[in-house]
Formats: C-alpha cells, sequence, structure tokens
C-alpha cells in the first residue's frame, strides 16, 4: 500500500546563484557556482552524492541536451544522472527525482541541480519557438508566454465582474508587495521597489497585463543535496525535511472541452489538494506559514493564492487589499521576491522557490526572516492556464 | 443548359484612402484617380480571398457534389504547388475532383469560367467551381500601385436550377503587352498608357463586343448590363460611348471603391450585377489581358432563390480606413519590417505533416466523439470529456462553417507580428468544442468575451528562407 513520502528525505544543503542578467557567466558557470555553495553548506565531499536529478528546459540555446551536461561540468564520477524537464516546473522535477530516489530507499544521499541560461539569445521575452513541438505553431494560436496567462486575468476579471481598472489594481498590489520584499535581497535581479501608480501606467504587454505585471527572463541555478530523513542530523543540527511532493498534469480538458472556466488552474488546485493528504494538512490557510508560489505574471499569483485554497475562490482580491500575504501579513507570499524580483530561469525557479523555504525555516533569511515559519509551500508551475503542469512541494522542521 | 447556380465574393476589409497615396509619393507625381483602394491584410493573398469567395458562394449549396475548381490569378504565393489545391483542400471538396490553374493574364479569370462551362456542356463534369482573386503590387508610385485593388470572386456552374445561363462567347488573342513580368520577378513593367488605352483598351473591347453581338445576332440595347474591364476612369467611361450604351447599362467598375483587381475585376463586377439582375436579364461580361472573351447571361426566375450572400455590398460596406500608406507597404513586404530577433526565429514546417493532416489543418476539420457527442479540434483519438475519454470512436466534424464565440482573449505586443498587438484567444464553437486561435479582421480594442466569431482561411505565417507560406484558419469577428 503506498505510504507517500512524508518525513522519510531532509535537506541538508541549498545554493542558489544571484539571479539576474548574467552577461558575465556562461551555464557551467552559473551551474558550479550554486553546486559549490550547496556542497559547503550540507558539509559533504562530492563523492558521497551518489545519484543526482539535473533539470534544464531549454538546453538547446545553452549546454545542450543529455545528462553529460551536468556531470561533465561538476565532474561527478560516474554516478547516476537523469535529465529532467517539465516546462517551468523543471526545478521541482529535478527534486522530485532526488527526493523520491532517497526516499524509495534506493540511495541515502542525491543532488538535484536546475539551471537556465537565458540571455545568449539577444532578445527579450521567453523564446517560443520549436517548445510546442512542429504541429502546434500550424494549428494553434502565435501566442507568447504573457499572452497565454493575459488571457487568464481577462477571463478572471469578466468571471468576477471586474472593471479593467479594479482588475489591474488588484495585479498591481500582487507586484507591488513582490518588489518591497525582493528589494531585502542580494540575490535577486531586480531591488527596487514599485509603486501601485507606476505599474498601473507601464505600458501593455499583452492585454491586460502590463511590463509589471510579467516576470523578467533571467539567468540562474539553483542546487539541494537530500539524504534520508534518519540520517539528517549526522550532517546538520536543522535539515528541512520533504512533508509532501506532488505533481499535476493537464488532462486537455480545459482547452478541448467546455468545463474549465478559465479563471483558474485545475491542476494548481489538484496538486495542492494531494500535497495537503500527503502531508496531513487540514486547513492550508491556517497551516501553511509562507510559501513560494509561480508568479510568472501577476494574474498567476492572485489566482494561485484560490488554487491552493489560502482564498476562497474569486475572494482572492480582499485578502490582497487587506495585505494578508505582505512579508509582515498572516501568510506571507514571496517572501525572497519572487519570481518577480528573481527573474525566471526557469531550470532553476522550482529550487530557487525551495531555497527561500529551506532558508526561512533556518531562520537564516535575514531581512525577510518570517517569525518562527513551521510550514512553507512552493508551488511550481510549467505551461499555460489552459495547459498545465503543477508541482506542490511541502517543507517543515 | 449550363449556368451559375451561385456566386460570392471577397474584398478585403481594409481601405487606403488615394489622397494619403498622394501625399506619400507626391515628389514622383500625381495620382491617377482618387477615391480607396482595398487592400488585403497581411494574412491574406489570392489564395486565402479566393476561398473566402467561394466560401460565400458555397452557402446553400452541397459542397460534396462540386466536381471541380479552377483558380485563376495573376498573383499567386507558390508559382509550382497547385494554388487550386489549395483552395479545395480549405473548401474540403471531395478528393476525387479535376483541379486546375489558370494564371498569366488578367483575361484568366473568364478564361476559367469559359472552360468550366465547356466541360460541364461537354458533359464532363456536372458542376464546377470557379474563382478568381488578385492581390497585385507595383512600383512605388506607379499607375499600377495606385489604381489596384485586391479582391475575389467565385461562381458555382452546374446544369439544373442555375441562376443565369451562360449562353455563348467570343474571344481574342492579341499578344499586346500592356504589361509585363517575367519569372522570377515580384513586380511588373508597364508599357505607356497612352498606348494601352487607345491601342488597347479602346480597340480590344469594342471588337470582343461586336464579335459577340454579331454572332449571336444581338444589339447593344438588348443587354441590362455590359461589364467590361478597363483600368483607367476615363477610359472606361469613353468606352460606354463608343459602345453607345447608356449610363445605366455601364457597370460600375468600382475602379474608387475597391481598385483594379485584375483577373477578378469583371468577375467581381458580375457578381455585383447578379445581386441587382431580375429574370430575363441578359448581362454581358468582357474581360482584357492580351486579348479578350467575351460572354453574355441570360438570368433566370431562380435569381430570386439567392439570399444571405456577402457578395460586393455587403463586402463593400464592411471597410476599415488602413491609414497609411508605409502599413500597405509593410504588409505587402514592399519595405521589410522590425519585428525584432524573436520574429526571427521561425516555424519549421513538415510538408510530411501538412499532407498527412491536409483535412485537419486546411479543411479545418476535426472529430466528434460518437459516444458523447464532444466535437473536438484538433482532431483527437482520445475524446476530452473528462466522464468520457472514448478511444477511437469519432467520425470526422467540420468547424470552418461553425460559429463560435469567445471565451477569452488577449491582444500581445510581444508575440512576433507585422500589424501588432496579435489577438488571439479560446472560442467556444456553436455545437460544442473549445479551440485556441489566432484572431484576424479585429479591432484590438474592441473584442469582448461573448463576442460572436466566424473562422476565416488566411496564411498563419511565411517562413521566407525555406519557402514555406503556410495556412489556416483563424477567428474573425462576425460583420452584419
Amino acid at each position: 500500500m503506498a505510504e507517500g513520502i512524508k518525513d522519510k528525505v531532509a535537506i541538508i544543503g541549498m545554493g542558489c546563484t544571484k539571479f539576474g542578467e548574467r552577461f558575465d557567466a556562461g551555464p557551467q558557470d552559473l551551474i558550479v557556482e550554486a553546486f559549490v555553495e550547496c556542497l559547503a553548506d550540507a558539509g559533504i565531499e562530492k563523492k558521497q552524492i551518489q545519484a543526482a536529478w539535473w533539470g534544464v528546459h531549454m538546453p538547446d540555446i545553452s549546454v545542450g541536451r543529455g545528462a553529460t551536461a551536468l556531470g561533465i561540468t561538476l565532474k561527478l564520477p560516474f554516478i547516476p544522472i537523469t535529465r529532467v524537464e517539465n516546462f517551468c516546473a523543471t526545478g521541482s522535477e529535478a527534486l522530485r527525482g532526488a527526493v523520491y530516489a532517497v526516499a524509495s530507499g534506493a540511495y541515502d544521499i542525491c543532488l538535484a541541480l536546475g539551471m537556465e541560461k537565458l540571455k545568449d539569445t539577444g532578445y527579450g521575452g521567453l523564446p517560443l519557438a520549436g517548445g510546442l513541438g512542429y504541429k502546434t505553431p500550424m494549428v494553434s494560436a502565435n501566442l507568447s508566454a504573457p499572452g497565454g496567462f493575459a488571457m487568464m486575468a481577462t477571463k478572471y476579471f469578466s468571471k468576477y465582474n471586474l472593471s479593467p481598472q479594479d482588475g489591474k489594481m488588484m495585479l498591481a498590489r500582487v507586484s507591488a508587495k513582490s518588489h518591497k520584499n525582493g528589494a531585502l535581497n542580494p540575490k535577486a535581479h531586480l531591488r527596487k521597489e514599485i509603486t501601485v501608480e507606476q505599474i498601473m501606467n507601464a505600458p501593455i504587454v499583452a492585454w491586460p497585463l502590463g511590463l509589471f505585471d510579467c516576470c523578467g527572463v533571467s539567468d540562474g541555478s539553483a542546487a539541494a543535496i537530500v539524504c534520508r530523513a534518519d540520517m539528517a542530523k549526522k550532517f546538520r543540527p536543522d535539515p528541512v525535511f520533504v512533508k509532501s511532493l506532488q505533481i499535476s498534469v493537464s488532462s486537455g480538458e480545459e482547452m478541448m472541452y467546455t468545463k474549465w472556466d478559465g479563471a483558474h488552474v485545475e491542476p494548481a488546485y489538484r496538486a495542492g489538494i494531494a500535497a495537503y493528504k500527503e502531508a496531513g494538512i487540514k486547513n492550508p490557510r491556517e497551516e501553511i506559514s509562507m510559501a513560494e508560489v509561480h508568479d510568472c505574471f501577476s494574474i498567476t499569483e492572485a489566482v494561485t493564492m484560490e488554487d491552493l485554497q489560502f482564498s476562497a475562490r474569486g475572494k482572492v482580491k480582499e485578502d490582497i487589499e487587506a495585505g494578508r500575504f505582505n512579508l509582515d501579513g498572516p501568510q506571507p507570499v514571496q517572501p525572497d521576491g519572487g519570481l518577480k524580483c528573481f527573474g525566471h530561469p526557469i531550470g532553476a525557479s522550482g529550487l530557487r522557490m525551495m531555497y527561500e523555504m529551506y532558508k526561512q525555516l533556518q531562520g537564516k533569511a535575514d531581512k525577510r526572516q518570517i517569525k518562527d515559519p513551521k510550514i512553507g509551500l512552493t508551488h511550481n508551475m510549467g505551461g499555460f492556464p489552459f495547459m498545465n503542469i503543477v508541482s506542490v512541494c511541502i517543507v517543515g522542521k | 443548359m449550363v449556368g451559375i447556380k451561385s456566386y460570392g465574393a471577397h474584398i478585403p476589409r481594409f481601405r487606403l484612402d488615394r489622397n494619403i497615396m498622394q501625399l506619400a509619393l507626391l515628389f514622383l507625381g500625381f495620382a491617377p484617380l482618387r477615391g480607396e483602394k482595398a487592400v488585403a491584410n497581411w494574412d491574406e493573398d489570392s489564395v486565402t480571398m479566393a476561398v473566402a469567395a467561394a466560401t460565400d458562394c458555397l452557402k446553400g449549396e452541397d459542397k460534396d457534389k462540386v466536381e471541380g475548381l479552377y483558380f485563376a490569378t495573376t498573383s499567386q504565393t507558390y508559382a509550382l504547388r497547385q494554388n487550386a489545391g489549395i483552395i479545395s483542400a480549405a473548401l474540403d471538396f471531395k478528393t476525387n475532383v479535376r483541379t486546375a490553374d489558370f494564371t498569366d493574364a488578367t483575361k484568366s479569370g473568364t478564361a476559367a469560367m469559359l472552360a468550366a462551362a465547356d466541360a460541364i456542356s461537354a458533359g464532363s463534369l456536372n458542376s464546377c467551381m470557379v474563382t478568381a482573386a488578385d492581390c497585385r503590387v507595383s512600383k512605388i508610385g506607379s499607375n499600377g500601385d495606385y489604381t489596384y485593388g485586391d479582391g475575389a470572386a467565385a461562381f458555382l456552374l452546374g446544369k439544373d436550377d442555375v441562376i443565369a445561363k451562360i449562353e455563348g462567347s467570343y474571344s481574342t488573342s492579341h499578344d499586346f503587352v500592356d504589361r509585363r513580368r517575367l519569372q522570377g520577378e515580384r513586380l511588373e513593367h508597364m508599357w505607356e498608357e497612352r498606348f494601352i488605352r487607345d491601342a488597347g483598351y479602346m480597340k480590344f473591347i469594342p471588337e470582343a463586343v461586336m464579335g459577340l453581338v454579331k454572332k449571336y445576332d444581338l444589339k447593344a440595347q438588348d443587354f441590362s448590363k455590359v461589364i467590361y474591364a478597363c483600368a483607367f476612369t476615363g477610359a472606361h467611361a469613353a468606352l460606354g460611348k463608343t459602345l453607345g450604351l447608356t449610363p445605366e447599362q455601364v457597370q460600375d467598375p468600382l475602379l474608387a471603391t475597391v481598385g483594379d483587381t485584375g483577373v477578378a475585376q469583371t468577375l467581381i463586377m458580375l457578381v455585383a450585377a447578379l445581386e441587382d439582375a431580375k429574370p430575363g436579364d441578359k448581362i454581358m461580361v468582357v474581360s482584357f489581358g492580351q486579348g479578350c472573351d467575351a460572354f453574355y447571361l441570360t438570368v433566370t426566375d431562380n435569381i430570386t432563390r439567392i439570399k444571405d450572400k456577402k457578395a460586393v455590398k455587403r463586402n463593400l460596406a464592411n471597410k476599415v480606413a488602413l491609414g497609411s500608406y508605409e502599413k500597405y507597404l509593410a504588409f505587402r513586404k514592399l519595405m521589410p519590417s522590425e519585428i525584432g530577433i524573436r520574429g526571427e526565429e521561425t516555424v519549421f514546417t513538415s510538408f510530411s505533416i501538412i499532407s498527412r493532416d491536409s483535412r485537419e489543418l486546411y479543411g479545418m476539420v476535426g472529430t466528434k466523439c460518437k459516444k458523447c457527442g464532444t466535437p473536438s479540434y484538433p482532431v483527437q483519438r482520445i475524446c476530452p470529456n473528462p466522464d468520457c475519454g472514448a478511444v477511437d470512436q469519432n467520425e470526422p466534424y467540420r468547424f470552418a462553417d461553425k460559429r463560435a464565440e469567445i471565451f477569452t482573449y488577449t491582444s500581445d505586443f510581444l508575440a512576433p507580428s507585422i500589424d501588432p498587438p496579435a489577438s488571439y484567444g479560446l472560442i467556444d464553437f456553436e455545437g460544442g468544442g473549445r479551440a485556441m486561435v489566432d484572431f484576424t479582421d479585429c479591432d484590438a480594442n474592441a473584442i469582448k468575451v461573448g463576442m460572436p466569431v466566424e473562422m476565416s482561411f488566411r496564411i498563419k505565417y511565411a517562413d521566407e528562407k525555406r519557402a514555406a507560406v503556410n495556412y489556416g484558419w483563424k477567428a474573425m469577428p462576425i460583420v452584419a
């Protein structure tokens, strides 16, 4: 009888590069930077790592495919390495491989590393060409990432009768809150506070999303070393334990069947339910102390609050206006500044989210420290609202 | 008996005011005429316009009974790849049809009409769709630049229940080189305007008209409408007098409202004439382009059967100002546009996929689940209804002729486009089914959730590096 992985695996080390337009660094530099910090934080030797999971979404514009990119860069000694990819949920997918490998009893100590180098393309916005296969561009829309999510904002405003002004204001508060947090974070790309007025007046990227409703394209890498829970205290006094790690992937009914309401992300809702069950969480709004969610766009964060049951359906606006998710609020979200301030090196983001939850639980979040957090949640999403992958991971002491 | 069973037309929505052209081109000279010309959207070409005209024509007709499709143009996108074949796929005709392209001269439209009529008279075809379209470009400031307009006409020819009988024809061939273009060239070369007018139109049109009336023992007065091609407004009017026609008999050449649409000119004029025709009317059509085809029709009682066509009237009324000459140059790629490095990444076009999935991609034929009735586009072997999931229990189901409603949308300034923002969204079809599509012919500021849309066959993208221009279906706001 399958019993889930609650408290079977612990994180004993993590590393995270400075994120940003790292024109100074190639993909190998980013991999090494994250790994060196991670290994030192775990206090182990490289040869103790028994297997690795390596996440990169667009290897064709950076290091190339296969697992050799990681093995050869880090000079890992002929150990098992698997390259994984799941759109923007790739970082969590790497963690999932390492965690499940240890939970299965196959290994004692594993490495998860995610990296993305996007800024060698020469242009802004995610390069989408080729990512949807040969046929999709022939038969589907000429869309962009912001456009794919903008459609969810259009429908959310329509469904809940928000005027464009009120809807955009709600979204602006989300981004303003994240920028305030990012300003406190030396590893973030964007470290300036931005006002709601600036956000409201920013140029439109894809209606109704403006420039500051969209996270930037950036470079970065993050890594984690995980081990069996019953070994963890040998390595450090404050390991972080994995309570659950769940994924949900779209069935096709959102974009091909007329039931989906266009104003929420079904895989996020289902991954949340599965993760709460595995972790034994009965009331997410009360029990989840803090979260890092996938704020690729302001609308994504807003809707995610409802998908994860932090807010009731259609009611996140009230919670945002009440400051619920601010750093000093009852349920802080994006304490590190989120994708909004870090940008989104695709393969790295899921692990960067976990890095913040890890540091917060250890009391090492410096100026962003939340008072005595118990349970942290990461929500890492790939694809578009209508064809989606969501990974939800819950960690605690 | 052979004749026209139905008709249709397409005139692109954008109109370019020649006064705006004059302002841009004053340094080169003066506009030869005023008014406005119809400009195809960036995602239209002669093939897509022909599909639109043919779709208009086929409303109320059974497409599966059509046995042939002839297409005329002098401005095809592909020089090797049959255009009539693309149109036939877009109309989802059965595959055992005869298709042919007629090209190289502006009288090719009437050549296609007569060839189709002859095939039906001879009994080798029972019916044939004839469509003609041109989307021409010319050097900036040239006569063609000002005069040409984009447009298409379509006729379904058959032998039963015709609305107009094709009675007879008279053709001439003169190697009269008014305009020419060598293989591989994009822009035409025009000879002297006065020569074309005096040694060309003024001689050959009357020659063809006289040849026709003499052959069938008729008089010019017998005709309710005489339709004749001419690119010059003055000459067109002069010909009316030369032919002894009353002003009422002269069909409006639409030069000031649409422009000279090449192979489609006389055929669009014929659609307009049929829109106002009464039973018993005789209509003459005379084309021009290295000689003439003249033919005439007699309108029957069945003309009253024709309803709900966009034809010329509704197409003329559906107009939006293009606003600038530069936009026209960008749309027609007469001037390279900066669409960003992002726009340089082009999709690889697999012609294996286009061939295998032709009915799906070009005919917009998806699937309908036989178990629960859910329609799907693109084709789905496994039903997307979460309560069904039936595998391989479906039948072909066409979406191209279905209306839909906008479920959600965005207007995107990041997606590369020659006319930003690019608008697209999810649409829910009448009868079921949901699909993600590009929108076209729409004003980004006017799109609303719930807005009704219909489908239109358009260019999806052009990959010049790999010689692949690919087509597909987009949603278009329904205009009354």
